[in-house]
């Protein structure tokens, strides 16, 4: 079988012309948390965003308060300053693994993509667990030709969290 | 370098505002607690009456460490019985809740009804005349612990103990009526959370009975004026110690006091300011001035209002150093859309991200981590004096010791 016989489905086409720069999105995300740049993590949201860090029980029951939730790229900014200037909590850091998103679809002007998440967390000691696992549920626009969230729910798949949740995931 | 001279474990001190780290260590201790504090005369907070509302409806949920099904039975009553079947003892339900006709035992297929009666047993008279029970075994007298409930302000409390007082009377005045104004109609759950903490469940339980700590470790509370020792409010302690409520009513004299500046106090920082401050729009809903009240029953309900953010608490303990603190978020059914989005919004106040709460997620592990090895040495609860009378400053350890007197007389201490 000749190699040039094989044509992608036109369906198939968008979702592999997408999955690069969606796939990049996630990754720049990740190092921003993870080389804490937190300051930069705003950045990744349109102005009227949504944030919202649920569970996969309270999503399935339509529970709508998260462990976080911000509707404006300024209450992700007041997220990093509590971080930086006013939260009492120890030294940490994460380590997300961010698995290959799968892409939804196009509604209106965004893509729908979802990605599997792991998040390890170092304590300042040394000690790292796995601090949570989940999927991210994103909504994201080209936003004067940055991609950017226009929403990121983080569904965990566990509604236990170990001690606090200081980092954004 | 010697090392430290062993010593025979210190008697507890007469005094409420001294404890021995041993409270906070031991795990014999622990195994008592279980027993005396969880399975004695007390009422624990089980789950919401919503959360049990139709016939078959349950949940599973704990008493100290007991596994317990709540549920609500034919004849319209809330029972609670042990989530232990009466053959081998395997757990009778499996899921967090959900609606049943009976429980029946996944191991032998052992029958239990809604009030946890044993009624039915798998080849009860074996098969082809052979096996089976012998004839005298009753039923009637095997069966999972069946525990009392009580109901109040919509939720759901559960003893094993005979003597535990009626539940208005347990939780006592003015902690009753302050409970009632805040879960003063039918409420709506908006999301559920479980925060394991590494410490001791006392730990936590002193933790938020302590109105002396709230503006000194919290950022938000002293820099936003949600709460600070210069406003108003007070503590309110019930006549056995066990249950309290306090609260913080604004003072605009609290704008101008620079207590916490001259302190040097952390917590008061003026150059902080958030970027989007619909955070804290708040609207006063119960018809009171009172912005923040934080409840306690012994031993293991919280019940918070700060601001519009509304949730209640659930203290189990998993280990002499572990515990689990279950958020439940709520509103109200009748809730406006904007008052719904509030909540939502100030929910990033509390839980296990939230910007005060994470802070006492931590600061218990600190506790049991800085006093690992001083088991006979003892905790300062000196604010405010020695007794656990009712004070109408929050700048005491009042309820603190109030906890301590509760809690010694469950133990016998």
């Amino acid at each position: 079988m000749s190699s040039s016989a094989f044509v992608l489905p036109s369906h198939d086409d968008v979702r592999a012309r997408l999955f690069a720069p969606v796939t990049a999105l996630n990754t720049d995300y990740a190092r921003a948390i993870d080389d804490d740049r937190l300051e930069a993590w705003p950045d990744f949201f349109v102005e009227r965003c949504e944030y919202r860090i649920t569970s996969a029980d309270n999503h399935r029951a339509n529970m709508p308060i998260g462990l976080m939730y911000a509707d404006s790229r300024a209450m992700l900014r007041d997220r990093v300053a509590a971080l930086r200037e006013a939260s009492v909590y120890e030294r940490q850091a994460y380590r997300h693994v961010i698995g290959a998103p799968a892409i939804l679809g196009i509604e209106d002007d965004a893509v729908r993509a979802e990605a599997p998440f792991l998040v390890a967390r170092i304590m300042r000691d040394g000690r790292t667990t796995i601090f949570a696992t989940g999927r991210y549920e994103d909504r994201i626009v080209n936003d004067a030709g940055v991609l950017r969230f226009r929403s990121r729910l983080v569904v965990c798949d566990a509604a236990r969290i170990d001690t606090l949740l200081a980092i954004p995931l | 370098m010697t090392a430290p001279t062993p010593r025979p474990a210190r008697a507890w001190p007469a005094s409420l505002a001294r404890v021995p780290y041993a409270a906070y260590l031991d795990p014999e201790r622990y195994r008592n607690e279980l027993a005396r504090v969880f399975g004695g005369a007390t009422w624990n907070f089980v789950c919401l009456e919503s959360d049990v509302a139709a016939t078959g409806q349950y949940r599973t949920t704990f008493v100290g460490e007991m596994p317990v099904i709540v549920v609500r039975a034919d004849d319209g009553a809330i029972h609670a019985f042990e989530n232990r079947c009466a053959h081998r003892g395997a757990l009778l339900a499996l899921d967090d809740g959900g609606t049943v006709e009976d429980f029946t035992c996944v191991y032998h297929a052992w029958r239990h009804d809604l009030r946890g009666n044993l009624q039915g047993i798998a080849f009860e008279r074996g098969s082809n005349g052979r096996g089976g029970m012998p004839a005298g075994f009753r039923k009637a007298e095997h069966g999972p612990r069946q525990l009392r409930t009580a109901t109040v302000a919509g939720l759901v409390f559960a003893t094993l103990s005979p003597d535990t007082l009626p539940i208005e009377e347990y939780i006592g005045e003015p902690v009753l009526t302050h409970l009632k104004r805040v879960l003063n109609r039918p409420t709506e759950v908006l999301g559920r959370f479980t925060q394991a903490l590494p410490n001791n469940w006392k730990l936590y339980s002193e933790n938020v009975r302590d109105t002396y700590h709230a503006s000194l470790l919290h950022t938000f509370f002293g820099t936003f004026r949600i709460t600070r020792l210069t406003q108003g409010g007070g503590v309110h302690v019930s006549a056995d110690g066990g249950n309290h409520t306090s609260y913080t009513i604004d003072l605009a004299s609290d704008r101008e006091s620079s207590a916490y500046r001259d302190q040097g106090i952390r917590t008061e920082n003026q150059g902080y300011r958030l970027a989007d401050p619909s955070l804290l729009d708040t609207v006063p809903e119960f018809g009171d001035r009172i912005q923040l009240q934080i409840l306690t029953v012994f031993p293991n309900l919280v019940v918070q209002q700060i601001h519009n953010a509304l949730a209640i608490r659930q203290v189990l303990p998993t280990g002499v150093d572990t515990m689990d603190l279950n958020w439940t978020y709520f509103g109200f059914a009748d809730d406006s859309a904007a008052m719904r989005t509030r909540r939502i919004k100030q929910a990033n106040l509390v839980g296990p991200a939230g910007f005060v709460s994470m802070e006492d997620g931590c600061v218990g592990g600190f506790v049991q981590r800085g006093a690992t090895m001083a088991a006979d040495e003892l905790s300062v609860i000196n604010m405010g004096g020695e007794g656990y009378e009712s004070q109408e400053t929050r700048a005491t350890e009042v309820s603190v010791r109030g906890f301590w007197q509760a809690y010694r007389r469950h133990m016998g201490d």
